[in-house]
Order: C-alpha cells, then structure tokens, then sequence
C-alpha cells in the first residue's frame, strides 16, 4: 500500500477492481464501510462476479476476468477525452512532459525491438531522450508529439468504449458510469483509492493491470494524498514482510537486488544502481544504494565483511537466470535437476499451478522437508486419498520430513501489514506437542550445517561459517534480537568529520534511521527500509499509543511503518508546487518556506525546496512513471493481452496468444487449452469463511462453508442441465474436478466480441487433509505460466469445460 | 338362554346376575380409562400453567413432555381394539330416537316411560360415537404436535392450528368423559359391570330389559365366541 | 456501542437478577424491582457482507459445537438456524425491478427479542422463558420441558429443540455479557459495524443516521424494522428496502404472535375450564335433584320372574 488501511477512511471513492476486499479482507473493508458512512464515500466494485464487495457497493460493472488492461486504459482515455485531468499534479509531478527516444514505437501489440525466439524485447529504445547536459529533455506545454503524454494518448486512443465493451464485455452504460464516478476524482478535493490484490496479480500481465491502475490515479492526482493511494491487499497477514525481508530469489532485504553473474565485483554491481539525477537539483534517493548495501553486508557477515574483501561481495549468490521462482523451482525439479527442498509455510501441492506436474516433481525428490503448524497437502502428497489424490505410494520414493512449527498466535515477533506497519505481537497461547518456531528450527539446521563445514569443510564453506551469529542463546535466537539486528546497529564508533570531539554514532547503539547508514562499514543493517523500528528508545514495533492527531488516521504512534514512519508514501505529492496542501481538508505535509511538516514524516528530505525537487525521489527523475522506461519486461505503456487460455482471439492484436514476453516453459505451451475444446472463462478465487487451506482444518471454518463447490450462471446451469447443489465435472487441458454446483445470478454471460462468454467461478479452500469435506483446488487446473515481470501464476483467467455428473464415491 | 345369565342361588337374598363384560373388555376399558385419566392429568399440567405442578407426579415437565404422547400411544391402541369390538354394538336403532326425545324421562330416571334399550342406550351410543370421533382426532393433532419424531412433517403454521385443535379436542374429550363417568355413578349398579364384569338382573330389567330379554331367549346377536356382549 | 468500547478487564458481578424480569413463562413476576434501560441490538443490512464472523463468534462465545454439512447450492451454512446455530447469515439474490440491477441481500437471522415475545407467553413450564426489563428474552434451559410450544409461538420461527438433549434454543442476546456490561458476541466480531449493540435509544438515533445515508445513495425506502406487531423488538434491521422486509429471505412483513397462538393461550383457557366445570356442575346439581338412580326390589323380582325355570 501507498497508503495504509486506516487512510481509507479518509476516501471519496473506492475502486475495488482486481480484488474482493470484502471477502478476501473482511477486517481491513471496516475502513471502506467507515469512509461510506461518515463521507458519503462511494464504492464501485468491478468484478466479473457479484462478490460480496459488490454486494456494498454504490456500482457494481462486470468484466471478463483478464480484461483489466483494456477497462483501465479506456478510464484514462476517457479522462483524457473529457479533460479529467489534475493537469498541475501531471505536468509537474509526472514525466508527461519528458521526451522519448526517437527509436520508440508501438504497433499491433507490440512494442519496437521483439525478438519472437527468445519472447523478450530489446528495450534499449524505451528511455528518454537526454540532452547535453545529461538530464531528459522535457516539453513542459506537452506539445512535442515525443513527450510521453502525447505517446500515451497515441497509445490508448485505441480503447473506446466500443472496444471496452467488446473485449471486457462491460455493457458500455455501465462502463461509462464508472468512468464518470472515477474521472470526478480528478478534482484536487476528491480522493479515489484503488483497492486490489491477487484478481490483478495472478496474470501473466499482473504487474500491468497495476499500472495501468496507478497511471490512472496519476493522472487524477490521487497518489500521495489522504484517501488516495495504489492500495495492494495483502493476502497472508505478513505476505509484506515477505517481500520486505527480500524472500523472493533476486531480491535482498529492502529491495535491493542480488547479483547477476556477469556482476563479478561490487563496482561492477554498483555500476548499474548509481541512480544519477535525471533533472536538476533532483534527490535520487537510490543513490544511498551503496550505503544499505554494504550494511546489509556487515549485518550479514560483521567482522568477516571488509573494505579489503569487498565487504563480502562474493559470499552472495550469482543469479544465472533472472530469477529461481516457484515456477521454475518446480520445473527444475520436474526435471530431476532440484532433488531436496525445503517447504516453509507453504503447501505448494495446492497452491502452485498444475497439480499433475507439482506431484510429479515432489515425486522426483529424494527428500522433502516441510515446516508447518498444520498438516498439509503437500507433505501428504505421496499419500493416496482416493480420486482425491490419485497417487501410487509404492512408487514415490521421496523421504518426507515433517517439522512442526508454532502458529503465529503461539510465538513472539512482528507482522508487517498491507499498509506497512510493523505490528509486534506476543505468544497468546502455547505450542501444542513438539511444535517448535521456526526461529529455533533455523537456528538448528544453521548450526548443524556450520559445524559439518567445520568438521568436514567444502567447497566454500565461508559464507555460512562466517555468518553472524551473536545471540544470547545460540539454540534460539530471541526476536527481539533478529528485530534489533534487522533494524541496524553501529560497529565502529564515528565522530563528526568536523569536530573530532563530537561522536556520531557510538559503537553498539541501535541505528536511528536509516539516513545514518554508511558504505565504509561502520554500520550494519539487516533491512535497512526496516531501520527505525527498534532503536536505542526501545522496540517502536510494540507501541500502542492510538492518538491521532486531528483524525487524520495517521495514528502515527501505534506501531512503526517503513519507511521511518512514514504513513503515505510519496507525501510531498499533496501539496501543489508551492507546498501548499492541494486540499486544506486533506493537508499531509506543508512547506512552510524553509521545512516541510505537518501529520506525517516528509517522503522528501524536510529542506527540498518545492518547486526545485520532484515528490517521487525514488525514482531518479524525481517524477512518477506514466512511461515506464526499460523498467518492465512487457512494455513501458500497458497494452491489452488475453489470458493465455482466452475464450476470443485478441481484438487489437489477434496474433499474439497471451503476454507476448511470459516465460513459458517447454512442454507448457502444449499444455494451454483452446476455446473450441474448453469453451469456458474460469477464474479462482477465496471466500470469507476460509483463509487459504489452513481454516479448512478448524472445526467452525468448515462448518460455515463446508464443502467445494463451483459457481455458474443460471443461464450456463440451463444450457447444461445443470442443477443448485448438483455434482459437476470442471475440467481443462491438464486436469479435472468434481464440485457441487452453486447456481447463481450473481455470475451472468458476458457478450464479448459479439460471443456470450461464460464464467465459471472456482474457490480455492478444499483438499483432502482437514475437518471440511475433502475437495479440489482449482490448481488441478490452471496453467503453468506467469506474469512476465515477476511470475505470479496465471490463476485468474484459464479455460475449462463443465458437465453434471451423477456424484462422487 | 344365555349362560350369561346365572340363576339366583339359594340364599337369603336370592338375586339373578348377568355377565356383562367379559375379563378381556375390562382389561381393554381400564387401560383405556388409565392411560386416558394420566393423558388428562398430563395434558393438563401442560395445558395451563396453574396445573404446572401436575408434573411433579409425572417425574416432573420433561418426563412429562415424553410421557404423555406415550399415554396416548397406549390410549390408540386400546380404544382400536375396544372400538373394533364394540362398534356394531353401538350402531343406531329407530327406539334410540325415541329414547331421545324423551331426555326428560331419562335424566329423571323414569325409565319406564322409555322405550325398551338392549345392551346400550342412546346416551351410551352417543358417547361412544363422541369418543370414536374424539380419539383419532386428539391422536392425529397429538402427532403433528410430536416434534421428536414428526417435527418435519408438518410446517409451523399446521402445528399451531394443530396445538389449538388439541387443546379444544382435549376439552371435548373431557366434558364428555365427565358425562360417561357421571352417568356411571348415578346409574348405581353400573360400576360393577367394569370392576366385576356383572349386573343384577334388576339392573339390566331396569336399564337394558331389551338386551335381557335377549340373553334369556338366546337370541344373541353376537357371536358365540364373545357371547353376551 | 459495543464495537467502540472494550469491555472493563476486571472481573464484573453479574448484574441482573429476579429483580429485573418483566415476564416470567406460565407464571406471574411481581413488579420489577427496578426499570434497566432497554436495549438493542441494531444489524445494519446495508453495511453487512456476509463474512459470518457474528456466526463463528456465537459458537465460539456459547461453546456450540455445529455438524460440518454439505453444500446445497448456496453459501448459506447451516441450511437453516438449528439448536446449535443461533444466528445465520441468510442470502438472497434478488433483481432489483425498479433498477434491474441485482442485490444480494444478506441478513443476519436469530431472535428478535420481541417486546411481546410468542415464545414465552407459549411456554407451559413456569420459568422456562423470562423477560428481563431491558428487553432480553431468554431461555432457562433447568427449566425448560421441551414441548416447542415456543417454536409455535414464535412469529419469526427462532427456537429450536435440539433431539439430543431435547430442550429448546436460540439466541440470548448473550445476556451473559450485558450483564456484566458487554456487548454480544456477535456485534463484538462484526468487522464493519454493521452490527451494533447499545441503549434502544442509542441505536434508533444510529439508525436514523445509517437511513439518511441509505436515502441519500437512492434507496427511498430505507427503513427501521422494529415491527410494531410484537410491541418493537430488540434487535432491529436497517433496511435499505424497508417496504418489503420479505425481500430479506423472508423476513415477516407484519408479524405478530398468530391468532391462533392468542386463542390457543388466551380464550381456550378459560372456555375449557368453563365447559368442564359446567359439565361437572351440572352432574353435581342433577344428582342433587334426582338422586341416584337405583334399581328397585321389584326390578330384581322382574328379571327373577323373567329368568325362572330358564336356566340351561
């Protein structure tokens, strides 16, 4: 999130597209039911069903799942159209007005430089023109046909209503409402906010419908004010640790990236990441990269990471391939090139795409351990359960290690929200059994590991033997230790170069802030975006102060939120070019002629003058990205792409089968069903009762929604001889299911491109470990391909066929 | 003649008695009137709540909620098998419209003014009737009101129109219950055709003298299995 | 209002005792010793999502241990409210004819806490069924028998009579925690408030606002359901259609204990005593007046003469 949960409250207009946050996030909704009841906020829910957010919702539009691109771009294109436009927010504050390079073309579907073998593009072409003086050039009256704006007006002019209408089968009435209800945001005293979470990741586009969302906010000036915001929901209660803490394979904490292999020393690794100012005076804030880094580095290895050793640079990993994703983990393993893995809190069995393949690859393990409070599927995989579970126990030979863990009510540490609050919490209950933390189980496994090194050595035992380790208990290390380790720490003592009397930082202190990190080695930080949360004043995680200051929902006191506490990212945007708030009603930060303050620490350095330094200081031009550069993989502009699995051919560019740069590994493709065979749109998705499959092993959980079902239309259930509650058969290319069927008025056909398009909605709860009925995942089914940015599956939007069936044994 | 009827013995008080009820009826009759007077004192602790404490003699309410349509089965069962034996018996008759009309005779006891009856009279026929139309009645609400077993037979509608019929059926029952029991203690001599299964001849000359009359010239209407009934 | 306010964490005396009841099934109260404020619990139709957090908070905070069921075809689970279930989201898709925009109107089923409660003026078994004076109508379970009379009573088809230990349930409001100065359960775990619990006053006024609101967005008939039929109840619905509560998976339009109910406890109490009692008298006084009816010496002779000389 840009913005945090209780910032909702503050909105005009919520957006939830791409998400259910009723359903999928009861708790955090409180916040949009708070917003219309106080504000006389509105909701519009865009969904291809009528969800449970759609059943609070002022407006409610449906769209063909997979079709978000084209809606969102015909939004912009319409604001553009009916000049709904925060022109001052998007002159200054967004690179409309940058020029690009010459070389830079789109057309058909695809941009300049793709080469169809390798499914990439040369993206050397997507970058601005700079001029002489090493900054972009700019066309502030946004008259150069070069500069972004008129590229992107170029680029969507393609998406009218008309075409909305008949690729996301949005009738256009509604459609237009909806562009109506979200271009009034456009005025600088509305706020819209975009909530939305795994109904616009799990694509093979994901990272685009996002973008396409935050251009859209962009252009209406809602980033960066109160009630505005790109508002990601998370969808496990510390998914934002996560990605915080760098668990993704080409990421280290903080987001900072690991090296590739042609990185062979760390100037060359620092080569890329300089971030030079791409305007004048402008603060790129990545510029400090360096100095995180190399804090990672002494965090990581202390004395063993040196100024003369590169400060440990060759104890990271080389990246051979963009990254080791679940994806590719998995088809390694497929392959028999992955033979042990180490599964932490995750039943991959149900959560990874095509099931077939997934037990497969398990089955070619020699060993799989997992780590988990609850049983699960995947430790179970080798186990038949009947049509459940098919499976031949004699001819799995892998060894299954199961290691109970605590759940997290059991043990101490902090959760890191959606809205990036670091929230401390304390065991409330006891481990059952042998049930140990993860803490103490990694913890063992390290120890082990060092001492065989020790007794045996290796190839290149260093970067484990040298690894720190300065806890009280070396068994069990505290999380108030790991917290004040990731927070950072000064190692050597610093005075101030101007009065050697004067002691910056005193050796053993807790860092304060993450500005005070230094390259040379004197300080170390473990996830220096997490610098702040547990300093010399104490854990700042476990504060539970909840004044708020003018109701502003800023609650700066409970908890901590990265970075330094800041609420709303990108704050500065909130006030015009003289500083001042462009609604008073909604005043964040203000310039008050020589500092920046107000309810929420400054996302700019308190002194930056505001008509000289940009409010986006993450990115080196200081502006938000309508065009995105070279920075995403499928394009620099979103461009509509159907699911790899499509009901209708794609209407702008009818050659191109999904996202033309997703990675899709050998044997896959063949796997991809066709409309003719599999004539449906599916899509998968949680229900409130449930979370994931941990809650099907509660009792009450089960109670409340017992049993796996499948949901279609009432005109679909028809045509089939379908009936309520009846048993049906799902299937698509690579798998099939047997559900009960939920007959519905709240899913309807949709007519895309002249065709009734129909869906048919599959939840993701059930399997054959658990209190509930035992059932499918829709993973029996969906496609081994992912977004080509990050590769989250494709979950969202594949094909299948559904039939009656007489019942299941 | 009928071997119903015994000769006076040589005694100082030589009297003729007549069999009227045979051991096997009077079974029948006083598990009827049984399980009917614990159905009532049952009913009627759950009837109105002034009579709630009738439920401490039944091992108090919820014993008591299970007991009483268990009376009932019992009652069923008993008054099928008196019905089926006594129905014909208790079958109209042109002299029962005479008897009727002469209601003034009847409740003053001047019996002579009254046509002959046989073995029962109008009254007697109307009560039996009463109760054969009371029973099935009180059984069938009973059962749509049995939510234990019959809970999803009915819907909740039926049940409350099921529960008032009761409690009105209940009330007939007992109003005419109190007229056949009345009838019985002042009819005097009447009692005993239940506890020892005979009558006086006088008794049967007085109130019956068609079905004496019948009995002594063996004109039996009944089979010869149950003779005299 | 519940939701706003954390319960005190020392321990609180229970507060409510006979001082308190109003009414007391198949028995009389005398005059409450005191006047408690009454309460409310208001369910915010328009704010509800369905999520059945106020379901898994009442078999949690009542210890109710429900089946795990099959599905039928709707996300409605259990089927219906049962012994164990107290309260149940109910779920109806409904076209709107007026917009021709679908709604799904979800509705949090229980006991309504009548002011005049069906329940307890059907209820035989003195006790079984109390009403305090704040409004809370429950159920003593040491005294309840089991018959469902309750069950007949009820215009909003609430109790249920469990096949196990035969006796009747349904929600208490948690009388067990007003009385020590908290809110249910369920308004506990609503997420979004659409479920509140405070003074009945309180959640008119709360009510008032949620309905200028509702008018505002376009629903005209936007309403208080707090029937006038069972004297006002004590958990009221906002409702954004509140000319057809029946929309709302059959919510009673006009409810009100049924006639036959009424007469059932009222008339046939006193008619029946009556007619027994006339009949009874009336044997009384004949017997009186006429004197038994004996048989006579002559009698005896007659059936002697009758019978001479014939035996077999």
């Amino acid at each position: 999130m840009t913005n945090s949960w209780t910032d909702i409250r503050n909105t005009d207009l919520v957006v939830i597209m791409g998400g259910n946050a009723a359903e999928a996030h009861p708790c955090g909704f409180k916040w949009v039911t708070e917003a219309k009841a106080n504000r006389g906020a509105k909701l519009i829910v865009v969904d291809p069903r009528f969800t449970r957010s759609a059943a609070v919702a002022d407006f409610y539009a449906p769209v063909r799942q997979g079709t978000d691109i084209a809606f969102l771009l015909g939004v912009i294109r319409h604001c553009i159209e009916t000049d709904k436009v925060q022109w001052e927010y998007v002159k200054n504050f967004t690179n409309a007005s940058y020029l690009v390079k010459d070389g830079f073309a789109y057309s058909d579907g695809l941009f300049v430089g793709y080469d169809e073998q390798k499914r990439d593009y040369n993206r050397t072409d997507w970058e601005y023109k700079i001029g002489a003086d090493g900054f972009v050039e700019t066309d502030p009256t946004l008259q150069d046909p070069r500069c972004v704006w008129n590229l992107l007006k170029e680029h969507i002019a393609v998406y009218t209503p008309e075409m909305v209408e008949r690729i996301c089968g949005t009738p256009k009435a509604k459609y237009l409402k909806v562009c109506e209800m979200i271009a009034e945001t456009s005025s600088p005293q509305k706020a819209m906010t975009s909530m939305y979470a795994l109904g616009w990741t799990q694509h093979s586009k994901g990272s685009q419908n996002i973008r396409g969302m935050a251009m859209l906010q962009l252009i209406l000036g809602n980033i960066g004010i109160r009630g505005g915001g790109m508002n990601a929901l998370r969808g496990h209660s510390n998914i934002q640790g996560l990605t915080d803490i760098g668990l993704m394979s080409n990421l280290i904490p903080g987001y900072m990236t690991l090296p590739v292999e042609r990185e062979v020393d760390r100037s060359t690794y620092m080569s890329t990441r300089g971030f030079k100012p791409l305007r004048p005076n402008q603060t790129s804030f990545w510029q400090n990269y360096g100095k995180f880094f190399v804090s990672f580095q002494k965090a990581m290895w202390g004395p063993a990471a040196t100024k003369e050793n590169d400060f440990a640079y060759q104890y990271l990993p080389k990246l051979d391939v963009p990254a080791y994703d679940v994806l590719r983990a998995f088809e390694l393993m497929h392959q028999g090139k992955m033979t042990g893995y180490f599964c932490q809190g995750f039943n991959p069995l149900l959560a990874f795409p095509n099931r077939a393949k997934l037990t497969a690859a398990l089955a070619k393990l020699k060993f799989l351990v997992t780590m988990d409070p609850l049983e699960t599927e995947t430790a179970r995989f080798w186990e038949n359960h009947g049509e459940h579970n098919e499976v031949d126990p004699t001819a799995i030979q892998t060894e299954v290690i199961q290691l109970p863990t605590t759940c997290f009510a059991e043990d101490e540490g902090a959760v890191v929200n959606s809205g990036r609050w670091l929230q401390w919490h304390w065991p409330g209950a006891t481990p059952p059994g042998e049930a140990k933390t993860d803490v103490w189980i990694m913890a063992q496994i390290h120890l082990r590991l060092k001492a065989l090194y020790a007794k045996e050595g290796g190839k290149f035992p260093d970067a484990i033997r040298d690894l720190t380790w300065n806890y009280k208990d070396r068994e069990d290390p505290h999380p108030a230790e790991l917290a004040k380790e990731l927070n950072g720490y000064v190692v050597e003592t610093v005075a101030d170069p101007s009065d050697p009397a004067k002691v910056l930082l005193e050796k053993g202190k807790q860092v304060a802030a993450f500005a005070l990190l230094r390259d040379d080695g004197t300080t170390a930080a473990g996830c220096w975006i997490y610098t702040g949360c547990f300093t010399e004043a104490g854990n700042m995680m476990a504060r539970r102060d909840n004044s708020d200051p003018d109701a502003t929902g800023a609650y700066p006191k409970w908890t901590f939120s990265w970075p330094a506490n800041r609420r709303i990212l990108y704050n500065r945007a909130s006030a015009d070019m003289n500083g001042k708030a462009w609604d008073p009603t909604r005043k964040l930060i203000e310039w008050d002629g020589s500092r920046w303050s107000g309810y929420d620490v400054p996302d700019i350095a308190p002194t930056a003058k505001p008509d000289q330094v940009g409010p986006f200081i993450m990115n080196p031009e200081g502006t938000s990205r309508l065009f995105s550069r070279g920075m995403m993989r499928d394009g620099p502009f979103p461009v509509h792409y159907e699911p790899f699995e499509a009901p209708i051919a794609n209407v702008i560019a009818p050659r191109i089968r999904g996202n033309p740069v997703a990675r899709v590994f050998r044997g896959d493709m063949e796997q991809f069903g066709e409309a003719r065979e599999f004539p449906y749109a599916a899509t998968s998705y949680r229900l409130t009762e449930h979370f994931h499959y941990w809650t099907k092993n509660n009792h009450i959980n089960s109670v409340l929604q017992p049993e796996f079902f499948v949901e279609i239309s009432e005109e679909l259930a028809k045509e089939k001889g379908i009936r309520p509650g009846g048993w049906v058969r799902v299937w698509s290319k690579r798998g099939s299911i047997k559900a009960k069927a939920v007959v519905t008025k709240r899913i309807r056909p949709l007519i895309c491109d002249g065709k009734p398009v129909h869906i048919v909605g599959i939840p993701l709860h059930w399997g054959f470990i658990g209190a509930a009925k035992k059932g499918f995942g829709p993973n029996s089914l969906t496609p081994y391909v992912g977004d080509a940015n990050i590769e989250t599956p494709e979950y969202k939007a594949f094909l299948v066929d559904i039939e009656p069936i007489s019942g299941v044994a | 003649m009928s071997d119903a009827i015994r000769p006076a013995p040589e005694t100082p008080e030589p009297r003729v008695t007549v069999r009227r009820y045979s051991a096997l009826t009077r079974i029948n009759h006083w598990t009827l009137a049984g399980s009917f007077v614990l159905l009532t004192l049952s009913g009627m602790a759950l009837f109105h709540p002034s009579l709630f404490w009738l439920s401490t003699f039944f091992g108090g309410g919820p014993t008591l909620r299970w007991l009483h349509p268990v009376f009932g089965c019992v009652l069923i069962v008993a008054w099928l098998f008196m019905f089926l034996r006594f129905a014909w018996a208790n079958l109209p008759e042109r002299t029962d419209w005479v008897w009727m009309t002469k209601v003034r005779d009847v409740l003053s006891g001047r019996e002579e003014n009254l046509p002959e009856v046989g073995k029962y009279n109008a009254g007697q026929k109307l009560v039996f009737w009463s109760f054969a139309l009371l029973v099935p009645a009180l059984f069938l609400t009973g059962l749509v009101i049995w939510d234990q077993y019959f809970y999803d037979w009915t819907t909740i509608p039926q049940k409350r129109v099921a529960v008032l019929a009761h409690a009105l059926l209940a009330i007939g029952m007992i109003t005419v219950w109190i007229v056949h029991a009345y009838a019985a203690i002042w009819v005097q001599g009447t009692i005993q055709a239940m506890t020892r299964g005979y009558v006086t001849g006088g008794w049967a000359w007085r109130h019956h003298r068609k079905w004496l009359r019948d009995l002594v010239s063996g004109r039996k209407r009944t089979p010869p299995a149950t003779p005299a009934e | 209002m519940t939701i706003t306010v954390n319960p005190p964490v020392a321990a609180t005396a229970p507060a409510y005792g006979e001082q308190d009841l109003l009414r007391r099934s198949a028995s009389s109260v005398p005059a409450p010793g005191r006047q408690l404020e009454a309460v409310s619990k208001l369910i915010d139709v328009s704010k509800c999502i369905g999520c059945k957090a106020c379901q898994s908070a009442c078999l949690e905070w009542n210890n109710l241990k429900e089946e795990i069921g099959v599905n039928t075809g709707t996300y409605q689970n259990p089927h219906d409210l049962t012994p164990n279930t107290w309260t149940l989201m109910k779920f109806t898709e409904w076209v709107n004819p007026q917009t021709d925009n679908l709604e799904w109107l979800i509705r949090k089923d229980g006991c309504m806490h009548c002011a005049d409660p069906g329940c307890l003026k059907a209820c035989p078994s003195p006790g079984a069924i109390v009403q305090y004076t704040n409004g809370i109508v429950d159920f003593d379970r040491e005294k309840c028998i089991g018959c469902g009379y309750c069950v007949k009573g009820c215009p909003f088809n609430i109790p249920r009579i469990s096949n196990v230990t035969h006796k009747a349930y349904k929600c208490s409001l948690c009388s067990d925690r007003v009385a020590v100065g908290q809110g249910p359960a369920c308004a506990k775990a609503c997420p979004t408030k659409a479920i509140v619990f405070g003074t009945k006053e309180q959640m008119k006024a709360h009510a008032d606002k949620r309905i200028a609101d509702l008018k505002s967005r376009g629903f005209d008939k936007a309403g208080l359901y707090d029937p006038p039929g069972v004297g006002g109840t004590h958990v009221m619905y906002v409702l954004h259609h509140a000319d057809q509560p029946s929309l709302y998976a059959g919510l009673p339009d006009n409810p009100r204990i049924s006639p036959i109910v009424e007469a059932w406890k009222g008339v046939t109490k006193y008619a029946g005593f009556a007619v027994i009692g006339l009949a009874a008298a009336f044997g009384f006084v004949h017997h009186l007046v006429a004197g038994p009816n004996k048989v006579t010496e002559h009698d005896e002779e007659e059936a002697a003469r009758l019978t001479e000389g014939r035996s077999p």
